[in-house]
């Protein structure tokens, strides 16, 4: 069997661009009528494909997108009620409730533990790098990191 | 009692290419990106449902491990595509294949089906290989 003979390659090729419609526009306020309209499908056949795809429903999905989105910015300092507007949602509330439920740490816990492990990784990121390979690699010997290149 | 592989290496040709490649293209999330000099970073990953697993992004250059002829070696048995780097596996293997053929990826074998399932070959941005496998959906009757 080959990409040209798996079944139904079109229905594929459709719930893949919307599901990469909701990773790229998951900030936005997206309307999933519109995103199973623009795939062809009624919506109730829409949920059912993707569902079977990914095994979440399209806005379980999007809400796992933005809250993946506010766990990279939240690791960089950005304030809970910012990050909450950046990726979409309208009330910090809900928000910080569905944060802590998917990542098991409320978004301030999340940010204290991001800001420690930022403070350790300054001040000793050897630490972080399992000794035989800092030792292979010249870095436990070598403070500069000074390293020749190919 | 060994329990768990928690660190297994990937030797890459270009870190930022390869942070680019694991990251924006397969969705495997950093676990840590620490700068060790000007041009070179402890760089791991994790597949997206196993953060117990490091995958080191280990840039092929002269070091104590590598030194110049084994580095130039290395990397030219890279680039030929010599070593398998593993088994992935997803939920979908052809909505998987979609999405990854759609970013760009390199498919040296589309889903094909064999007696062990359904399997695509993909490079990544050095060479190496990885076979791309479903958990489900072996039976043509269970895809959409």
């Amino acid at each position: 069997m080959t990409s040209d003979q798996y079944p139904k390659v079109y229905l594929y090729q459709r719930i893949v661009q919307a599901k990469q419609f909701i990773d790229h526009r998951y900030a936005e306020k997206i309307d999933l009528d519109n995103i199973s309209d623009e795939a062809h499908f009624s919506k109730f056949h829409f949920i059912r494909l993707f569902k079977s795809i990914y095994g979440k429903t399209p806005h379980q999905y999007l809400q796992f997108v933005r809250i993946e989105k506010a766990r990279l910015l939240l690791k960089e300092n950005d304030s809970v009620s910012n990050v909450c507007y950046l990726v979409g949602f309208d009330s910090v509330s809900t928000f910080s409730g569905l944060f802590t439920k998917m990542v098991g740490k409320t978004p301030s816990k999340f940010i204290s533990e991001s800001r420690e492990k930022k403070f350790q990784v300054k001040e000793n990121p050897l630490s972080f790098v399992p000794g035989c390979y800092a030792y292979m690699h010249g870095w436990s010997e070598n403070s500069n990191f000074e390293e020749e290149k190919v | 009692m060994i329990t768990k592989m928690t660190v297994a290496n990937i030797h890459v040709i270009n870190q930022d290419s390869a942070y680019d490649f694991y990251v924006n293209k397969l969705g495997f999330k950093v676990v840590d990106d620490i700068p060790m000099g000007p041009d070179t970073r402890w760089l791991t990953v994790s597949p997206p449902e196993q953060p117990d697993l490091q995958l080191v992004l280990f840039p092929v250059t002269v070091s104590k491990m590598f030194p110049k002829e084994v580095a130039e070696s290395l990397i030219e048995l890279i680039k030929k595509g010599i070593f398998g780097c593993g088994v992935l596996t997803c939920n979908d293997i052809f909505a998987t294949y979609e999405e990854l053929r759609s970013k760009g990826v390199v498919f040296i074998k589309p889903p094909t089906t064999e007696f062990y399932g359904t399997e695509a070959l993909f490079k990544d941005d050095s060479g190496n290989y990885f076979s791309l496998q479903a958990i489900k959906n072996f039976d043509n009757e269970n895809h959409i």
